[in-house]
């Protein structure tokens, strides 16, 4: 089976931090993986790691079949590998409208045009608009962003990955800082992308993962501690030592 | 409000972002007023626009791609000696050595622009105040070229079109500076509108999330750095032919420092704030300097500080807030 996004001996330390050591691993095309583990684990790191925000200092990565280690993020992500942030990383300034409207010219490489309006591309504000409202955001996006409740600007987080066509979308923790009686309406949008997409998503809140996750990966102290469906990791004694032990967020409440 | 902008189509809202307002109109009709309210003083106003001109240049960086510079005279200068130049040894064509300026300027913005787009913060401003010391040095000890410190001396500007001279009240001069101005200002208004103009903004607002989103932002600051260089050597250029002469003060830091105070009072990121700066910083200038320059730069001075404290996005920034809370109160 081909696999859309794998992992071969990825190692990263901070010093004397261990962030990530030998973690391998390998999304199936059409995946959805979850990524747990405790606060600290090295979950952003290797995200970081994938997309090219931080170098590795040993291991290959593969999208597709196409070692990508190399390449800056922005090549990685012009080839569908794409990810959403823990903490926000959006315009301020910007409406959602021109934010997304931003996010597809670049994609469809008119970002570099300066003698024609935004507005002279039509389809390009079509498919903006048409992301925004398939999340929800169509009656918000003429509003500057900072002037969005935090939950709205959760979701243009995921519009502005959608914005880039990804192959493989890794969510960083999407309904993080979002009340849990608001964070149904981005756990659908998760649960509502297209089935083209492979995605891995880190999160806390159990119910969600167990519910939407195919597998389970379960990171601890930078390394993988194990990987398998979610009646294998809740079974697992050293998932619930790990987490009973030394968690400080949510424990692993399922079934 | 919420049933205002359902009613809007996304095509509609971004077309009206880009629209002519009245104020902007009304804005443009008042720069003809000098010709008939104070034609005594139209030198000054060819002066204001073409420090207006500079100032828009560098708010093309500052205000929409977040590069700060310290540095920016050397751009007009390199325009208003390539000018200068160009007319004293024989080519005195205004709109050609304007060309010339604007030629020179950009291949040299286009040169530190790989420099440019790597850093940011501190650095930036410690390596475009370098580039400019470094510029400013260059001209004077480059004597038998520039003159130094005597300044360019024997530059001599053919009639535009053959036909309108340039004459002691700057009836031309003010008319050239402001058509240039104007063109210029058209150009900049364009970039801002455009796909480019947007993802400049998101390099501004948010630069660790354009690579995330597949741009590649040091493409896109090398582009508008050559292009800020570029109309920063047209104004520089303009000085040149309006003056007749050169003089070391183009490329000093002194003038670098102005057009930043200049924008930063006008306001950053809004295209019309260099030039409402510039009126108010020349104007002011001119009423207030007299024999004692030192005490202009103590009230230049204090001014920076309350706008920066209590205007944060400058005069016009001040001024956008006041006409929207007014709106919203009727
Ligand atoms: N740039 C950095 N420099 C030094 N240490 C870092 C850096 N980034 C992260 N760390 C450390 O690496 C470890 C892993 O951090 P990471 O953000 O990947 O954890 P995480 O699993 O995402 O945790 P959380 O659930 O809290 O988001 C932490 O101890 C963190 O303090
Ligand atoms: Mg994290």
């Amino acid at each position: 089976m081909s696999a859309a996004l794998a992992t071969r001996g990825l190692d990263k330390r901070f010093g004397s931090l261990v962030v990530a050591r030998g973690i391998e691993f390998s999304l199936p095309l059409g995946a959805r993986y979850a990524l747990i583990g405790p606060n600290g684990a090295g979950k952003t790191t290797l995200i970081n790691l994938m997309t090219g925000m931080l170098r590795p200092d040993a291991g290959e990565i593969l999208l597709g079949d196409e070692p990508i280690a190399a390449l800056p993020p922005e090549r990685r992500v012009a080839r569908g590998l794409v990810r959403t942030f823990q903490i926000n990383t959006l315009f301020p300034h910007l409406t959602p409208l021109e934010a997304v409207t931003l996010a597809v010219c670049e994609r469809e490489g008119v970002a570099r045009t300066w003698w024609r309006r935004v507005s002279a591309y039509s389809g390009v504000v079509d498919e903006a608009h048409a992301i925004l409202s398939s999340l929800m955001l169509g009656a918000d996006c003429y509003r500057p962003t900072r002037e969005l409740p935090y939950g709205r600007q959760r979701l243009l987080e995921i519009a502005l990955a959608l914005a880039t066509r990804p192959k493989v979308l890794l969510l960083d923790e999407p309904a993080a800082g979002v009340p849990r009686d608001e964070s149904a309406e981005l756990f659908a949008a998760i649960a509502n992308l297209s089935r083209d997409i492979t995605v891995l998503f880190i999160e806390h809140d159990m119910n969600f993962v167990f519910r939407f996750a195919s597998r389970i990966i379960v990171m601890v102290g930078g390394r993988i501690l194990l990987e398998g469906t979610p009646e294998e990791v809740s079974a697992d004694p050293r998932v619930r030592e790990v987490y009973l032990g030394k968690s400080h967020r949510t424990g692993v409440h399922h079934g | 409000m919420t049933a205002a902008a359902a009613a809007t189509s996304p095509h509609a809202w971004l077309q009206a972002q880009a629209r002519w307002n009245r104020t902007e109109i009304a804005f443009w009709l008042a720069t003809l007023l000098p010709f008939w309210l104070f034609p005594d003083y139209l030198v000054l106003a060819s002066q204001i626009a073409i420090t207006a001109l500079f100032a828009l240049s560098l708010d093309l960086i500052l205000g929409y791609a977040g590069i700060v510079s310290l540095g920016h005279a050397a751009f007009f200068g390199l325009g208003a000696y390539t000018a200068g130049l160009a007319a004293k040894y024989g080519w005195g064509e205004p709109l050609t050595g304007l060309m010339l300026g604007a030629l020179a300027a950009g291949i040299v913005g286009y040169a530190a622009s790989f420099i440019i787009a790597r850093f940011r913060h501190l650095a930036l401003i410690m390596i475009t105040l370098g580039m400019g010391l470094l510029l400013a040095e260059l001209a004077n000890s480059l004597h038998w070229l520039t003159g130094g410190t005597d300044g360019l001396q024997g530059v001599k500007m053919w009639p535009i079109f053959n036909k309108f001279r340039f004459d002691l009240y700057g009836t031309t001069a003010y008319s050239y500076s402001l058509i240039v101005l104007f063109l210029c200002f058209l150009v900049a208004r364009r970039i801002i509108n455009s796909p480019f103009g947007l993802s400049l903004r998101g390099i501004r607002e948010n630069p660790l999330r354009m690579p995330a989103l597949g741009a590649s932002s040091r493409a896109h600051l090398r582009k508008i750095y050559t292009i800020s260089a570029v109309l920063a050597g047209i104004a520089g250029a303009l000085l040149a032919q309006t003056t007749e002469t050169v003089s070391l003060e183009v490329l000093g830091f002194q003038r670098s420092a102005d057009v930043l105070v200049i924008l930063i009072l006008g306001g950053a990121g809004r295209l019309y704030g260099g030039l409402v700066g510039a009126i108010i910083f020349m104007v002011a200038r001119d009423q207030f300097s007299g024999n004692t320059p030192q005490f202009w730069y103590f009230w230049i001075g204090a001014l920076l500080i309350a706008v920066v404290m209590f205007l944060p996005n400058g005069i016009l920034g001040g001024l956008a807030k006041l006409s929207s809370a007014w709106r919203s109160r009727a």
